[in-house]
């Protein structure tokens, strides 16, 4: 094991890791400035455990309807060796596809670890790349390194080969109705395709297979307006896959992180878990709480310290980047001197606040 | 969002009350409005699951689909949803004006008042969408038949959820959407989401402060959502066994589903309400009634030819979209002008982006004659000192803020202000009508966002819809498919 290996297994305190998905994976690009995130995520700190332990819990609780029906549609879609998908992959994307195979790479014989399924997800896909045999590949479990630590990834979707090219098949249980769906739960798909396309890219790069042997195109498969039909449309995550590169690139290096804190630092449960959270810094903005079970404690945090960012990022943009709020308030009252940078800042502040002060003035 | 916005949140802050942005209200606010909170099954596009509706907030009723994936509980639902909805439509018309004809002659009418529904949230105005797409195709006869009533239903949420996307338009609201218009709290705008944490901002229980009255909002169980989206947890602990209670026909299953959903819908109600009182307190905005005037304009035209209609097609045909289009951006340019002559604080958004004025006249002269033409002209000087940061170009034409009438152009803009040479609005002859123009020492604003700026763009008729639109669209009229679609 490496020393980093070594620090990031104390910070769990022995507990054993967390897997990444391609959800979590697409959140932690959202916000790669946050060391806090970058830390926890990358040691696979259970950080809803952290978050109760603090007083913070996360509220993600999935309704068991919503569960319900998306495990239903899916089934409904993967029935018969995926008769209804592949139906609809001939019929409405016009594809020829004579011979189909399906692969469920999930099960090997019962209990076996990430590293064999890992083996045998490749070992398929490079005799598939060789041979051209296999349609669909169910399960695939892939890697992707966060950070310089290799993450496991258990996506939910289908590999699918044609002609020698794989894309992504990702199934989602939110309607398209006449075409269009809630634009952020498309937005949510794509980015998690793209971590898929990634993941793909990198095992095929391993194979020693050129990157667009993974299509950037991925089909996604949802329930057509109000019925349970499914309807499959070609998502391009190219823009997605671009901001996700840029970005893992970007990842501060856990290493740097953790050359900054002691040595006994630990997430383990304990009194001491409050000062340790805090002394890895984080950035938290107001999306972090749609995607980060830290999000709770992190507000908290943020509001104590008087942060402009907890009010959200466009906030903090009209400020000119001043980041609390006590400073921005005491340049738009005058009672703070600005600091050459923020001369132009203060001064559209002090005109906002005479402004305000002009209409509340003169209507009462 | 804006400095002046993003300020009044950082005062908000400061002092844990949310803070105005608004001295008057702008939007139309009827006596006895419909209001809705409507929940949803999760997971589902548009599956109803309860609504609590009514116009006064002492006498909710409670609409309940104690199966929620039963098709036909969901029809007797719409159904019973569209009395309560329909019956509101033909209550709100009031009387029958008589307006002058127009052009082509013809009498024409406007109804004096029109119905107004509001519900908690954006959420709410999408779930009136979904349902009124889900059920406007319907058929009352043949297979799949419902009642009369819900295709009527569908179209008329239909066209409530078009309204709402014209700006300035009070025929639907979300409460949200509304009060952030006219209060900045302390927290971000995610979290002005939550009507209940919203309102605990604003209006904070006694011996709370905002902040306080926020944080209890955010407890899912003193304080349940606000709708579409049921809690999470509510479904899995409470709802979901009750379900499977009345599946099973164990007695008095029905019951317990009402009283558990009334449970959660009552706290929202409340708060509907609360916030109904609390816009009824601001002074009404000047350009408020000629905005529902267009509103009862539209409900007019609407109800009357509601009978020889088809329900609203899936996708707007080209030229329909294009129209449609034009119309909201020319709303919503006359909607931020209005509202800035109505209200100081929005005019003072517009003066923070230098795109108006104001200060005190400096230096006047009321009788300067161009003479550079055939004819003198009056044009008079009016030099304006202000600290504004004024971003306007010369030869831009501003108006009076406090009397639209009085037109001027920008000549030049130097620190000592803006000097402006005043073209219209002082009466016919050479001599300015007395009283029309500002004299030095008054307090003046001018601005140069104006409403209607540009005026209405024809468009080609449907059978001439140009190739590069696709050529001309057949008439849409709903097909057997539309109307036996699944709903599942």
């Amino acid at each position: 094991m490496t020393d980093t290996a070594l620090a990031l297994d104390r910070l769990r305190g022995g507990a054993p890791p967390r897997n990444h998905d391609a959800r979590t994976i697409a959140a932690l690009t959202a916000n790669p400035g946050c060391a806090r995130r970058g830390l926890m995520d990358a040691a696979g700190v259970d950080k809803d455990a952290v978050a109760r332990a603090l007083g913070f819990p996360a509220q993600f609780g999935q309704s068991q309807f919503a569960i319900t029906r998306g495990n239903a549609f899916e089934a409904q879609v993967k029935a018969d060796g995926c008769a209804e998908l592949l139906t609809l992959l001939r019929d409405r994307l016009g594809l020829r596809l004579p011979e189909v195979a399906y692969d469920d790479l999930e099960v090997v014989g019962g209990n076996e670890g990430r590293e064999l399924r890992y083996t045998r997800t490749r070992r398929l896909l490079a005799r598939a790349l060789e041979s051209g045999e296999g349609t669909l590949f169910d399960h695939p479990l892939l890697r992707l390194d966060i950070a310089g630590q290799p993450a496991y990834l258990e996506p939910d979707v289908i590999a699918f080969q044609l002609e020698g090219r794989f894309h992504v098949i990702e199934i989602k249980s939110f309607a398209v109705i006449d075409g269009q769906a809630e634009p952020d739960q498309v937005a949510a798909a794509a980015r998690q395709s793209a971590v898929y396309v990634l993941a793909l890219r990198r095992l095929l790069a391993e194979l020693g297979a050129p990157a667009d042997r993974v299509s950037h195109e991925v089909f996604l498969v949802c329930p057509e307006n109000f019925s349970n039909r499914p309807t499959a449309s070609l998502l391009d995550v190219r823009p997605q896959l671009a901001v996700l590169e840029r970005q893992l690139a970007r990842l501060t290096r856990v290493d740097r992180i953790l050359e900054e804190l002691p040595d006994d630092l630990t997430f383990a449960p304990g009194d001491a878990l409050p000062e340790a959270v805090r002394a890895v810094a984080a950035r938290y903005a107001p999306e972090c709480m749609a995607t980060c079970e830290m999000a709770f404690f992190c507000r908290d945090e943020a509001r104590a310290c008087g942060s402009t960012g907890a009010l959200g990022r466009s906030v903090r943009d009209d400020l000119g980047g001043v980041d609390s709020i006590g400073t921005a308030l005491g340049l738009a009252n005058g009672t703070i001197e600005p600091s050459p940078d923020l001369v132009e800042t203060a001064e559209q502040l002090r005109t906002a606040a005479r402004l305000r002060r002009e209409a509340l003035d003169g209507a009462a | 969002m804006s400095a002046l916005t993003s300020l009044a949140r950082l005062e908000a802050v400061a002092t844990g009350r949310a803070q105005p942005l608004a001295t008057v209200r702008h939007c139309h606010l009827a006596e006895a409005p419909l209001v809705m909170v409507p929940l949803k099954l999760a997971g589902e596009a548009a599956a109803p699951l309860a609504v609590m509706l009514g116009t006064r907030p002492s006498a909710p009723a409670l609409l309940v689909v104690p199966q929620p994936r039963n098709r036909d509980l969901r029809f007797a639902f719409a159904a019973d949803l569209a009395k309560v909805v329909l019956d509101h439509v033909e209550a709100g018309r009031g009387s029958v004006e008589q307006l002058p004809p127009g052009r082509d002659g013809e009498a024409k009418t406007r109804y004096s008042d029109a119905p107004q529904l509001l519900v908690p949230n954006r959420g709410g105005v999408a779930f009136l969408r979904m349902l009124g797409r889900s059920t406007r195709f319907r058929r009352t006869e043949g297979p799949y038949a419902v009642d009369a009533a819900v295709p009527a239903l569908g179209r008329w949420l239909t066209w409530f959820t078009e309204r709402h996307d014209h700006p300035g338009s009070s025929l639907l609201l979300a409460m949200t959407e509304v009060l952030r218009l006219h209060w900045a709290t302390g927290q971000s705008s995610l979290e002005d989401g939550n009507l209940a944490a919203l309102l605990g901002w604003i209006d904070p229980p006694d011996g709370m402060d905002g902040p306080a009255a926020a944080a209890l909002a955010e407890d899912p169980v003193a304080c349940p959502p606000a709708g579409p989206a049921t809690d999470p947890t509510f479904d899995n602990e409470v709802l979901a066994p009750a379900i499977a209670a009345y599946n099973e026909g164990a007695p008095q299953a029905e019951e317990k589903i009402h009283r558990a959903l009334e449970s959660q819908l009552a706290p929202t109600w409340e708060l509907m309400w609360r916030a109904v009182r609390l816009l009824r307190e601001l002074p009404e905005g000047a350009s408020v009634p000629a905005r529902w005037e267009r509103d009862r304009d539209a409900f007019t035209y609407y109800h009357q030819t509601f009978g020889e209609g088809y329900p609203q097609a899936r996708r707007d045909p080209p030229v329909r979209a294009a129209r449609r289009l034009h119309d909201l951006e020319r709303a919503q340019e006359s909607y931020e002008a209005q509202r800035a002559f109505d209200d100081p604080l929005v005019m003072a958004e517009h003066r923070l982006a230098g795109q108006a004025f104001g200060g005190v006249v400096t230096e006047c002269d009321p009788t300067r004659l161009d003479e550079s033409g055939k004819r003198p002209r009056l044009r008079p000087y009016l030099r304006v000192g202000t600290e504004d940061p004024v971003q306007l170009e010369p030869g831009t034409t501003v108006c009076s803020a406090d009397r639209p009438a009085l037109k001027g152009r920008v000549v030049e803009v130097g620190a000592g202000g803006v000097l402006l040479e005043l073209t219209g609005g002082m009466g016919r002859r050479l001599t300015p009508e007395p009283g029309t123009i500002p004299q030095v020492g008054d307090r003046v604003c001018f601005t140069s966002r104006v409403a209607d700026s540009w005026g209405a763009a024809r468009f080609p008729d449907r059978e001439e819809t140009p190739w590069t639109h696709g050529g001309p669209t057949e008439d849409y009229v709903p097909t057997d498919e539309d109307a036996a679609e699944e709903w599942s």
